[in-house]
């Protein structure tokens, strides 16, 4: 390595049919129907009559080379050496004879691993990298999705749900990964101005593009001993985090003002309904390490609400648009406060201008 | 390990799920930088806050993609994560994968980085986690050799990612994973050498229930549909009225009211069909998409960073990506050069393409990149009489 003619670049995306099953190249474009068999397992069937069996296994995307290296042997074992992962970061097992099915599922179960996530369960659970690897995260992504799994740990391997229940979590507002259209989104916040470092500022910001980068033209310049810096108008700031990101100097992490907000109701397939973002149950709760505890039982009080008050197939925003706002207030407890009135762009069109309330 | 006291994630290592401290650990009894992330992750659940200092450049020669800093604030007590970078790595198209690679993957990672991926970042790339700047180079070239690249990061394309679509789904109306590694590698430049005001997403979906989310995070979505009818096999109907009520579950639950089942016959008026996908998906044996397929591309989605989170809106409700497969995608990527083009000109730093196109008006920007307004663009017709005739702009000039 090293040698300028050897270098290599620009090579580009991989080149998918060297990894393709051969069962999965054979029927490329010739399946006929998909159904769930089991929990956690999907029988593809092609017109060829051949069919093949998904094995979806929960993962919490973090993942050491050793534990890929056991999924590799157990893609080979069982698989041909194929696997394949999900969109939502699952590890799908590809078999050809059913009879593998329950001792593959052994196999993986044994690892700690469950099988599950298809049909009506809560899916694996998207997530961004929080304070384990994250310069502007409010929270930690790992540790509270590992907290609300563990206690609704049935709800993936069973399907116990009138439908299924996408939930996300992302660490601020940035939100990486499809949060705001999850049936339940968890999102961390900010909720401290800036602090900010003149002479920091100076040294490693552009002032212009610092100003610029607020939704809200809360930051002007002014000048402080002499020089130039920023100032941030309390009354509008809403601790998006966006000048922090474009200038290391106006940090707004804090311990006793971080936490969580829960939005619910997002969808993002247009099955029955257009796809929609989740909407704002719970303003904040705060950070509460190692187990999160409040932001659990506020998970398990909107999961327990919509298990006992949905109907068949009606996801949590089909179920909240039937019964309207106020009863799902009422339902889970929540406190509807000005916070939940929408107050940003757009906002106007949120509002009932109608009679139609429940009384 | 044992280096560090971590009660906090402990923990977490109890329960059910399985744990990411686990994983963490089972890396750190390989790598010893590993074992500082431990430390440092605990010390974040003691303190409350991220540890992760702000900004710090790495990268590949070449590239001004696909290596994302990570220093540490607190080097001093966690030497090991001073530097403990994340490399964006494009993933196979549908996150197909074989042993032997994957086993390739994981040496390359124990070699140059911290023996810990993310299986697969929110946006589709394979992440390494735990390396230097030092290190970056070989760990470069080490993926090249394997046939991996690096993805996209900053104000760049960023990695487009596929749903699994005709490889195992019967109802994927293109070929998203073709589409997805045609089109990256048409745009690499794009995805390595950061052009814009700020990120770029493109997502491609074979069907409306949209798998990859592309609707709700990509600037430009690209959702499988069909136009004409949908093909129904009456038997199997009659297996399905046997097992639950059609009337309740599919019927009623129709968007457009436009399916009926009278003694026996189940008819749709496509006419009236949005394409929901709710029937297909509730009677998979018995209904299926048609045979006239193609995309629909929906512009402008994007996260709330800065003016607020935005769906992304219909564009074009049906382009014939079939065809265009044939002729090497170059409508499409004539299409997406003219929308970047017109974000070139009128966009502003860190404007994402939802945002400019507000600004712009809807209506005058697909006159300026050449699609006919058509009614599918919005929920319904303006309400407001504040119409800028553009005859009046003629007389001025």
């Amino acid at each position: 390595m090293g040698q300028e003619d050897k270098r290599i670049t620009d090579v580009g995306v991989p080149n998918y049919e060297d990894y393709l099953p051969p069962i999965i190249k054979d029927n490329y474009g010739k399946w006929l129907y998909h159904e769930v068999i089991k929990p956690g397992v999907l029988l593809h069937v092609a017109e060829s009559g051949d069919k093949l069996y998904s094995v979806r296994v929960g993962s919490p995307r973090l993942l050491s080379t050793d534990t890929i290296r056991d999924f590799a042997n157990l893609a080979e074992k069982y698989c041909g050496g194929f696997l394949r992962f999900t969109t939502r970061n699952n590890i799908e097992f590809l078999l050809t004879d059913e009879n593998n099915i329950d001792l593959l599922t052994k196999e993986i179960n044994e690892m700690g691993f469950p099988v599950g996530g298809i049909d009506n369960t809560i899916g694996n659970v998207i997530h961004t990298q929080g304070w384990l690897h994250c310069h502007t995260s409010a929270s930690d992504a790992s540790g509270v999705v590992k907290a609300i799994m563990d206690e609704l740990y049935d709800y993936f391997v069973n399907p116990l749900l009138p439908a299924k229940i996408r939930m996300a979590f992302a660490c601020c507002i940035n939100m990486c990964g499809s949060v705001a259209t999850s049936d339940i989104a968890l999102v961390a916040v900010h909720r401290k101005l800036p602090e900010i470092n003149d002479e920091k500022l100076r040294n490693l910001c552009e002032i212009p593009t610092v100003v610029a980068s607020c939704p809200v033209h809360a930051i002007r310049v002014v000048k402080r001993d002499d020089k130039t810096s920023v100032e941030i108008d309390k009354k509008l700031c809403f601790y998006c985090g966006n000048c922090y990101t474009v200038c290391p100097a106006m940090p707004l992490s804090d311990k006793n003002y971080d936490g969580l907000a829960i939005f619910v109701g997002g969808k993002i397939s247009n099955t029955r309904t257009k796809p929609t973002f989740a909407k704002l149950a719970v303003p904040f709760l705060h950070n509460n390490p190692p187990r999160w505890p409040e932001v659990v039982d506020a998970v398990k009080t909107i999961v327990k609400a919509y298990k006992n008050g949905a109907q068949k197939g009606e996801r949590v925003g089909e179920w909240i648009d039937r019964i309207g706002w106020p009863r799902f207030f009422e339902i889970t407890g929540f406190e509807f406060t000005k916070y939940h009135i929408d107050d940003f762009r757009l906002s106007e069109a949120t509002l009932n201008y109608s009679n139609h309330s429940t009384l | 390990m044992g280096k560090h006291k971590t009660p906090q994630l402990d923990e977490l290592k109890k329960g059910k799920w399985p744990s990411f401290v686990r994983e963490i650990e089972r890396a750190a009894s390989k790598s010893e930088r590993t074992v500082d992330l431990l430390g440092q992750l605990e010390k974040s659940y003691e303190d409350g806050i991220t540890l992760w200092k702000h900004g710090g450049m790495v990268g590949v020669r070449g590239y001004g993609s696909g290596v994302v800093g990570r220093f540490s604030d607190v080097p001093e007590e966690f030497p090991g994560v001073q530097e403990y970078h994340t490399a964006r790595v494009l993933s196979v198209p549908g996150f197909f994968y074989t042993s032997d690679t994957l086993r390739k993957l994981a040496d390359i990672c124990d070699k140059y980085a911290g023996g810990i991926f993310n299986f697969h970042g929110s946006t589709g790339d394979i992440q390494i986690l735990g390396f230097t700047q030092a290190e970056a180079e070989d760990l470069f070239q080490s993926l090249a050799k394997i046939g991996f690249d690096l993805g996209g990061s900053g104000s760049a394309l960023r990695s487009p990612s596929a749903c699994v679509g005709q490889a195992r789904c019967e109802w994927a109306c293109y070929d998203t994973m073709h589409a997805c590694r045609e089109i990256t590698n048409y745009f690499l430049d794009e995805v390595h050498r950061p052009p814009f005001y700020y990120k770029f997403k493109i997502k491609f979906s074979g069907c409306p229930i949209d798998c990859t989310s592309s609707g709700a995070r990509s600037d430009l979505s690209v959702i499988g549909v069909w136009k004409d009818n949908i093909k129904i096999d009456q038997e199997k109907i009659a297996e399905y009225a046997n097992t639950f009520d059609i009337i309740k579950y599919v019927v009623n639950k129709c968007p457009s009211k436009c399916i009926s089942f009278k003694e026996g016959k189940f008819t749709i008026n496509d006419k009236f069909c949005v394409k929901c996908m709710h029937c297909i998906a509730t009677m998979p044996r018995a209904l299926k998409p048609g045979d006239v397929k193609g995309a629909q591309l929906r512009l402008g989605a994007k996260a709330p960073v800065v003016d607020g989170p935005r769906l992304g809106f219909l564009l074009l409700p049906f382009y014939d990506i079939n065809k265009d497969k044939e002729d090497g995608y170059s409508y499409f990527t004539d299409l997406v050069q003219r929308i970047w083009d017109f974000w070139d000109e009128h966009g502003k730093n860190r404007e994402r393409i939802g945002e400019l196109v507000q600004r712009f008006g809807i209506g005058n920007f697909m006159e300026e990149i050449g699609i006919e307004p058509h009614p599918a663009v919005v929920s319904y017709p303006r309400t407001n009489p504040y119409i800028k005739f553009d005859n009046q702009i003629d007389k001025e000039e």
